[in-house]
């Protein structure tokens, strides 16, 4: 591991006077902000990033950690912790979905440790990615290609791909967030300002070492969640390997606004196969005011994976995908609200 | 009595908790690189990024810059290290790939190695040495352009005319079946301690045999194997990666040696996967002829396994799966496939876990074939000969089918795929047998015996998680007549009397076996002067109550009497090698252990077990999910239920584990192993564990050995996969015959 200097900021603005990257690739950054550090300390060993300065932003729990539910619906402080999210009363009675979406993630340990803000920067698991020894990786070092187009790519994604990356975006909360409208708040060297959680993240495109739309240094301190009462039927359903503590192959978040057999709203975004947090806009369209009937999940399903395309190994996630949406939608329909 | 802790049934020991239990859960428990030394410099390896070249140019300038790094080994300053004679058949050197360069010949091998004052300046030095290479395009496997076939030595069991008996045959069976590369991955990684005192060194690194650890690490530095000292007290988990020297260990003496001072060398989760061994993939085609009613006439089964360029490793499976029933005529044939990969080696169960995954898969698509319930096909094939005539020494195989089934439910299954369902899951049982060969190898044992009562057990035995500290001193109690807090059990250190390699499991028959002799020769001089004649054994494992012998040892006018004893056991054959005949005792004294048994005794000594498994698969998702297993396990002598019980446990959840999740990825490109850590080589967490039951079925066999115990720690993984399979096929209709079984084989259907 490269030595480093470690500065603890006890506010945002001690955090901020340090933590100005000084590249767009927040892989390459010099400068990095230290909060769980489940994501960060792992590529440190891995070498893959290699930051000079580790600004540790644990300090800032005290005035950003919190959970407040109100009319206006939901705020969660970025340096919330993971767990503390996921054991709220309130949300797990009113969004279900979030509640699930971080309990479903990770382990015990690393919930504990991990903070919402660290959670929806999280890295891809792409194995080519995370070893150093393979030279063709155009996210850590931009132009050399990618290894994982002709390699093993059963992890992969289908939506949201290009010819120069097509790494997952592996976690779980942000399809929460995206299926919810939420919204990010953030601080900077030119102050504070609040953008839809669905312009943070980059699809790949010819730079897939630029993964967001963060301006260098900016801190993210809060999301806040727009009041929606028809999310207390909600929920996430993660497809994986194992039971627990592993990563999705698929995974939809869900929120339905049933009136009798009817759709009147509702909310869709797919995890696990795609390369950020995927609003599946065009499938919520089609079930707006319809039935759940097999034929319209098909064509619901269909819409959402539309533009999909396999490498190989992870073909099988277009099907797979489209199958955890219908699951997924039917298990919401059916679930039995509390009052 | 609690379920960890069954209750003994007849030849069946008590469940002692483990002696050393308290220190594990403590934290006291020293392992290898637990094990303090005086100012010790800390080593990190470099590995190849590549599996096949030349090393043209290295740079060290950058690496010798980080502060802190004391030296930097490569190929070239390490000349002086020997090179060890590499033996498929085990022991000594664990592959004959052994240089540091220039020549690359796998991924990951070790190109050089970083010493420092920290681990962390040496980590650092070690990602900015440079190595230049000259890559060429690797061979990956089976499917790889450039590999090649070969016929390892190995026998490959024939009886009849197996080919005519298949085609006279009125049903005919033929099928394909895969196993992929899998990795031991201990939790305790591969760590290397030397610290020289002068000519004569001390090595702590984690093994399974130390009398090998010694003599091969005397013969790779060059030194008489007097001066070698091996101390292992406790493994943190081994499964065959830690029975041969691996070519960590002679740089790290070497390292210690220049620089005159102790080097300790953790080597990393992904560094693990290529500087040990794994388990290599295997293909197998199978051919069955049988009778209506189910008989097999004719048994086929030829195997493909996968090695390194150089070393013609190979398990040989066929030498287990030909005997497993009283087939009528059976051929087999065993080929390697050598590519640009690490060396293989032994893994739980070498040879039985793919060779049987393949027959019990194949059992199971003949019973569906035959329209007959899989049990009953085993019945109809089950018998105390196999087709080469030659007769079991015991053979309780159907009593644990019956158990388990009973326990299991079997007979409320219906047999029709997809006919079982909860909700949206579809439910399927499957079953298939377990096996393994009872082996046994020469110890030696030294046993002290006081006038107070008090014993004192030494043998270099390996306590690597399998429970030998306490059914030694469960042996010790029962023969000297004394109860188990009595007795004290010293193991893992070479200076003790020498145990067999802890592989083949063979730890338990061989060391019990000779701890015993030491004992009875205890015994036999207390009778000689009038002390009272210890206890019947057998009915008294590891209970004794205590003898006074104060008087017979005032007579002796001593305070201890001690024994060492030396036990080759028969089926270990002094065979002449060039000409020489070989004292297996002697070759064990060297770092050489001859075992004998299983096959290749004059009886078939093996265990046996019946599993049967549960397994849910979403109706639309198709995620597999194992709720319930059943296995019921006959092995001789049971000498602790407690240790046995967890045994088998461990093995029914490592075949779950191979089933449906282990498997080395590979890229084809690079012959590179992709998944090399523990977040992504999957294998099951605690949530998918759900019910386990464990039947121990009693068994007695006079035959295998004096205390009449066949091996079990490598029991209970073999079959499971197929019993998973058989599973998946009953609830699915679809038959994945190459593992491990992962959804997206499911979704199609
Ligand atoms: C074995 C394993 C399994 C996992 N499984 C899952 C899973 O199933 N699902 C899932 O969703 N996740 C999973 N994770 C990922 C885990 O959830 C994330 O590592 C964690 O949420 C990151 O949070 P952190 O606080 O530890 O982030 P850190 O590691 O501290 O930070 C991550 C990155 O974000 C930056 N950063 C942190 N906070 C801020 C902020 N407030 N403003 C700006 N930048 C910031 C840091 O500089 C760094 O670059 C897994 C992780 C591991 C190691
Ligand atoms: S998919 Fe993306 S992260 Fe993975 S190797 Fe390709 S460029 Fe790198």
């Amino acid at each position: 591991m490269q030595p480093f200097v470690y500065s603890r900021a006890e506010d945002a603005a001690a955090a901020l006077r340090n933590g100005n990257a000084s590249l767009p690739s927040a892989v390459e950054s010099a400068n990095q902000y230290l909060a769980g550090g489940t994501t960060l300390v792992d590529l440190m060993k891995l070498n893959v990033m290699r930051p000079r300065m580790v600004v540790d932003i644990n300090a800032l729990e005290k005035t950003a950690a919190q959970i407040e539910l109100g009319a206006q619906g939901l705020r969660l402080g970025a340096l919330a912790r993971m767990s503390a999210v996921a054991d709220s009363a309130d949300i797990r009675k009113n969004f279900p979905v979030i509640a699930q979406s971080l309990e479903l993630a990770a382990s015990a340990q690393i919930r504990n440790m991990a903070s919402l803000g660290g959670n929806v920067l999280q890295r891809t698991r792409c194995i080519y990615f995370r070893d150093t020894s393979y030279p063709n990786c155009n996210k850590r070092t931009p132009g050399s290609g990618c290894a994982a187009l002709e390699g093993i790519n059963r992890m992969h994604a289908v939506l949201g791909t290009s010819r120069d990356c097509i790494a997952t975006y592996p976690g779980d909360f942000g399809q929460a967030l995206i299926a919810l409208d939420a919204q990010v708040e953030v601080q900077g060297q030119d102050g504070k300002r609040a953008f839809p959680f669905a312009q943070l993240h980059r699809q790949p495109g010819a730079s897939p070492h630029i993964e967001t739309t963060l301006k260098e240094g900016e801190l993210i301190t809060a999301f806040t969640i727009p009041a929606l009462p028809f999310a207390k039927r909600s929920l996430y359903l993660k497809i994986r390997d194992r039971s627990s503590y592993e990563f999705a192959l698929a995974s939809a978040a869900v929120a339905l606004d049933l009136e009798g057999d009817k759709v009147r709203d509702v909310r869709i975004a797919l995890g696990g196969v795609a390369t950020v947090p995927w609003r599946a806009a065009d499938a919520e369209a089609r079930l707006k005011g319809k039935g759940l009937d097999d034929q319209t999940l098909t064509e619901v399903a269909n819409a959402a994976f539309a533009g999909a395309t396999g490498h190989g190994h992870n073909d099988f996630k277009v099907e797979l995908g489209k199958r955890t949406l219908t699951r997924a939608l039917k298990q919401a329909a059916a679930m039995e609200i509390p009052t | 009595m609690n379920r960890a802790a069954p209750d003994p049934k007849q030849n069946m020991g008590k469940p002692e908790p483990r002696l050393e239990g308290r220190l594990k859960v403590t934290g006291e428990a020293r392992y290898a690189s637990d094990m303090p030394v005086n100012n010790p410099a800390f080593a990190f390896l470099i590995t190849s990024p590549v599996a096949k070249g030349q090393i043209t140019a290295i740079d060290l300038a950058d690496a010798k810059a980080v502060p802190g790094v004391l030296d930097i080994f490569t190929h070239e300053n390490t000349g002086d290290l020997k090179h060890l004679k590499y033996d498929p058949q085990g022991g000594g050197g664990s592959t004959s790939i052994q240089d540091f360069g220039p020549k690359i010949q796998h991924d990951g091998q070790i190109i050089g190695m970083v010493v420092a004052d920290t681990y962390e300046a040496a980590r650092e030095a070690a990602y900015k040495a440079k190595f230049e290479i000259a890559t060429e395009k690797p061979s990956a496997g089976f499917h790889s352009e450039g590999v090649k076939e070969a016929s390892p030595k190995k026998s490959e069991p024939k009886a009849g005319d197996a080919e005519k008996a298949f085609d006279d045959a009125a049903v005919k069976f033929e099928g394909w079946y895969g196993t992929p590369t899998q990795h031991h991955n201990p939790i305790e990684l591969f760590t290397t301690t030397v610290a020289w005192n002068n000519d004569e060194l001390t090595v702590y690194e984690p093994s399974q045999f130390m009398y090998g650890l010694k003599n091969s690490l005397a013969s790779k530095v060059g030194v008489k194997p007097e001066k070698v000292r091996a101390i292992s007290h406790f493994v943190g988990g081994a499964f065959g990666s830690k029975a041969q020297l691996t070519p960590r260990t002679g740089l790290v003496a070497l390292a210690a040696k220049r620089l005159n001072r102790p080097v300790k060398l953790v080597a990393t989760r992904d560094q693990g996967f290529t500087i040990a061994t794994y388990r290599a993939e295997t293909q197998h085609k199978i051919r069955i002829g049988a009778q209506r009613d189910g008989k097999i006439t004719s048994f086929q089964h030829q195997g493909w396994e996968l090695t390194s360029r150089p070393d013609a490793y190979a398990v040989g499976g066929v030498e287990d799966s030909a005997r497993l029933y009283s087939f009528g005529a059976v051929k087999t044939d065993v080929k390697n496939v050598h590519a640009d990969r690490n060396t293989p080696g032994f893994m739980r169960s070498p040879p039985v876990v793919p060779y049987i995954y393949a027959l019990e898969s194949a059992m199971d698509e003949l019973a569906y074939q035959l329209k007959m319930d899989p049990v009953e096909l085993r019945r109809v094939n089950d018998g105390m000969k196999d087709a080469t005539g030659k007769e079991w020494s015991s053979r309780s195989l159907m009593q644990c089918y019956d158990e388990a089934a009973a326990a299991f439910g079997w007979s409320k299954r219906n047999a029709e795929p997809g006919s079982m369902r909860d909700g949206d899951w579809l439910i399927g049982w499957g079953c298939a047998s377990a096996v393994y060969p009872t082996h046994m190898g020469p110890a030696a044992a030294r046993v002290q015996f006081s006038a107070d009562g008090q014993a004192r057990v030494q043998i270099a035995a390996h306590e690597i998680g399998t429970g030998i500290l306490t059914v030694v001193g469960q042996i010790a109690a029962e023969r000297l007549g004394i109860p188990v807090e009595n007795v004290r059990v010293e193991v893992g250190d070479s200076v003790l009397p020498p145990a067999p390699v802890a592989g083949g499991s063979t730890q338990t028959a061989s060391c019990c076996s000779v701890v015993a002799k030491a004992c009875d020769a205890i015994n036999a001089r207390l009778n000689a002067n009038g002390g009272t004649p210890a206890p019947a054994p057998r009915e008294t494992v590891g209970t004794g109550t205590g003898r006074n012998h104060e008087e017979t040892f005032a007579r002796l006018g001593v305070a201890t009497l001690e024994e060492y004893a030396e036990q080759v056991p028969k089926e270990v054959k002094p065979n002449p090698v060039m000409g020489l005949v070989v004292d297996p005792m002697k070759k064990l004294y060297s770092g050489s252990s001859m075992l004998g048994g299983g096959s290749h005794a004059e009886k078939l000594m093996y265990a046996l077990g019946a599993e049967f498994v549960e397994v849910r698969v979403h109706r639309l998702t198709r995620e597999i999910r194992v709720p319930r297993i059943v296995g019921a396990f006959a092995a001789g002598r049971i000498m602790n239920t407690r240790t046995a019980r967890s045994q088998y446990m461990g093995g029914m959840i490592w075949g779950i584990s191979s089933a449906l999740h282990e498997a080395t990825e590979i890229d084809p490109r690079y012959a590179r192993y992709t998944n090399d850590n523990l977040a992504d080589y999957i294998i099951p967490v605690n949530a998918d564990i759900q019910q386990l039951e464990v039947i121990l079925v009693p068994e007695k066999d006079d035959l295998v050995n004096p205390v009449g115990v066949k091996g079990i720690g490598e029991l209970a993984n073999v079959g499971t996969a197929a019993a998973v399979a058989n599973a998946v096929f009953h609830a699915t209709g679809v038959r994945v015959r190459e593992l491990p079984i992962r959804l997206e084989k499911l979704l199609t259907a």
